[in-house]
């Protein structure tokens, strides 16, 4: 059993790390609460997955094609939906979810509904008295990877600090000459390319389904606001503490299935109560 | 005679006012309706626009007019209908007693919602406010024995057999909402609330309990929320946990965003054109429906940012620029001082409150 919740909770961990991780990214950042972030993931996984049967090309090569297919698509939404109306949160949020909505009844027309992807590196073993698959591990070496390279990008290269930059004052950073479009744009491919690789490494190890996007925007939004809006570490951590708590409601408790995005959302509003700005937050007022 | 006379000019006043002019065509044609369309499928279109058009206007109340994101308002709705159910099926309270006392247990919800506001702001609230009909939800699964669980409370008794009857009922109920939330918002109260919505600290600085005032508008807004909720339950007849969920916690957003946030009669319009649009995209194009509704709903957003209702009366109303008497758009003259609406060949932008 605990070995169980182990297991189960790291993955599901290490996938709300990723998409924490860029959500938060563009919070800081853009300024905005993007309510189709994880329907790019979600269409993201859908991608590699027809990519890779339909058209029967290598998963290798499949991956980075569906990762800049979702890229392309969400720079295209960021210009032509959010960016003409991002000064006011209450449209950007709702035609955001329309955005995530719109995409969602998009896929569910191919009709691939409850799909099983074949796994990239075959081939399973015992791991704490627990079967798991090589695609597992391969999963959390790439997360890993990911958000090494992200830490890396963002506190190591020129366009990193200009992403901190702008994080922290606009206009100060606007006035030392960085272009605040093109950052933004920037911080868009990368967060959503970011949700886009949790799509691709994820799809072989869960049933996709094209509303799967919804209950992980939950999970997500929890993370992100528990861990404090805008605080990187912050949401990698709470990420973990949610997807361990979930994963050991799903498996003790008996109706465990129906109550674990209400046993999340509990313990979320009580540290909320807590401490209101989330465990590492610093952005309590925008 | 003197009284006649007195509401000839009131009646003539109104409607050389053209946003007037339209309420009262508008109020006229909804209360004969019924008349010339009976049939039960019309009627009960009509009467789940009247239950949502409350829904959306206490949701306008709180986030609106107080400016206290709430995510989740799917909650007020949810306590109401499941309490007024429950009452029904359980206790045998007839529907005149158990819509009352689901209100009221929505009006507590609302205090209770209300005290994360207290300390939290702008997202953070949103998202607490979110996360508390998935925690009910989660509640109604764990008492399923009392709740129905998945499948519901089925069997609530109905307010009244006759449709038209129904119709009538909560059209009236609704009218009473709109006026009730025009006196709150055109009171000291409402101006309290736009200041808290403003700048919350200079409201404190000047002197208001914001405490008092932000539990007022939750425990408002509850109390509508709560009165569509119970008349919901008692005209569909099943209340599951669909009352509770995500999407349609969402739905007072998009109606309001769409009709117009922080105006009284933007959210009406906004369920008043949007519920019957998605009802027809379904018959037309079933599955598809979803995509063009949610299309036709970002253009409108992108395009009428503050609203349909604002954009449209923009249009067909102008202010004259001497003495700002409201008048059409197409008339050359004012019809108060007779000076002439155009200044240089432009007209004058009307700044709607």
């Amino acid at each position: 059993m605990i070995a169980n919740i182990f297991v189960i909770g790291l993955l599901n961990g290490c996938i709300y790390a990723l998409l924490a991780a860029g959500f938060s990214l563009m919070f800081s950042v853009a300024r905005i609460v993007n309510l189709a972030f994880t329907a790019y993931w979600m269409v993201s996984a859908y991608c590699y997955y027809g990519i890779t049967s339909s058209l029967g090309v290598h998963p290798l090569i499949a991956a980075p094609v569906s990762v800049a297919v979702v890229i392309l698509l969400s720079l295209f939404f960021q210009f032509v939906v959010i960016n003409p109306i991002k000064g006011s949160g209450m449209s950007v949020m709702i035609l955001s979810l329309a955005i995530g909505l719109v995409l969602q009844k998009i896929v569910s027309l191919q009709s691939l509904s409850y799909t099983i992807v074949p796994n990239l590196v075959e081939g399973t073993m015992e791991w704490f008295g627990v079967t798991v698959t090589y695609q597992y591990f391969l999963c959390l070496v790439v997360v890993v990877v990911v958000l090494i390279g992200l830490w890396l990008f963002l506190s190591k290269t020129r366009h990193g600090v200009a992403i901190r930059a702008i994080s922290e004052d606009r206009q100060v950073a606007g006035l030392m000459g960085i272009d605040e479009r093109f950052v933004i744009a920037l911080v868009t491919a990368v967060s959503v390319g970011v949700a886009a690789i949790a799509g691709v490494v994820v799809s072989p190890l869960y049933a996709l389904e094209p509303t799967m996007w919804m209950s992980h925007l939950l999970v997500l939004m929890a993370v992100v606001i528990f861990g404090g809006m805008g605080s990187m570490k912050g949401s990698i951590i709470t990420a973990f503490i949610i997807a361990f708590t979930e994963t050991s409601v799903v498996l003790m408790l008996p109706t465990g299935g129906f109550l674990r995005s209400a046993v999340v959302m509990a313990f979320m509003i009580a540290v909320l109560m807590i401490k209101p700005t989330g465990l590492f937050g610093t952005l309590a007022e925008e | 005679m003197l009284l006649a006379q007195k509401y000839g000019q009131k009646l003539k006043k109104a409607i050389s006012i053209p946003s007037q002019l339209l309420l009262l065509i508008g109020v006229i044609s909804f209360i004969l309706i019924p008349v010339f369309f009976n049939d039960p499928h019309t009627l009960r279109l009509l009467i789940m626009m009247n239950i949502m058009a409350m829904f959306a206007s206490s949701w306008n109340l709180v986030s609106g007019y107080a400016g206290q994101l709430v995510l989740g308002h799917s909650l007020f709705f949810g306590v109401s209908a499941y309490v007024s159910a429950m009452l029904n099926t359980n206790l045998d309270w007839s529907p005149v007693a158990s819509i009352p006392a689901g209100t009221l247990a929505a009006v507590v919800t609302g205090l209770v919602a209300g005290y994360p506001a207290l300390r939290l702001k702008g997202i953070y609230l949103g998202l607490t406010t979110l996360a508390m009909p998935v925690v009910l939800s989660g509640i109604v699964i764990v008492f399923s024995d009392i709740t129905g669980g998945e499948m519901g409370i089925v069997g609530v008794s109905l307010l009244s057999r006759s449709r038209i009857a129904f119709y009538y009922i909560t059209l009236l109920i609704l009218a009473l909402t709109v006026f009730a939330i025009y006196k709150i918002t055109r009171s000291k109260t409402g101006l309290i609330f736009q200041a808290i919505r403003e700048n919350e600290m200079t409201a404190q600085a000047s002197g208001v309990n914001t405490t008092y005032y932000k539990l007022l508008a939750f425990s408002l807004s509850g109390l509508f929320a709560g009165l569509a909720g119970g008349l919901y339950a008692h005209f569909i007849r099943v209340v599951g946990p669909s009352v509770l969920s995500f999407g349609f916690s969402f739905e007072p957003i998009i109606w309001s965003s769409f009709g117009g946030v922080a105006t009284v009669m933007g959210p009406v319009v906004g369920v008043f054109i949007l519920v019957p649009v998605i009802e027809e995209l379904r018959a037309v194009l079933g599955e598809n429906a979803s995509l063009v509704y949610y299309i036709i709903l970002g253009v409108v957003v992108i395009f009428a940012p503050g609203g349909v209702m604002r954009w449209f009366v923009n249009r067909i109303e102008k202010k004259c620029p001497q003495c700002e008497t409201a008048n059409f758009s197409f008339r050359r003259h004012c019809r108060n001082c007779k000076s002439r609406m155009k200044i240089n060949g432009v007209l004058e932008e009307v700044k709607q409150s």
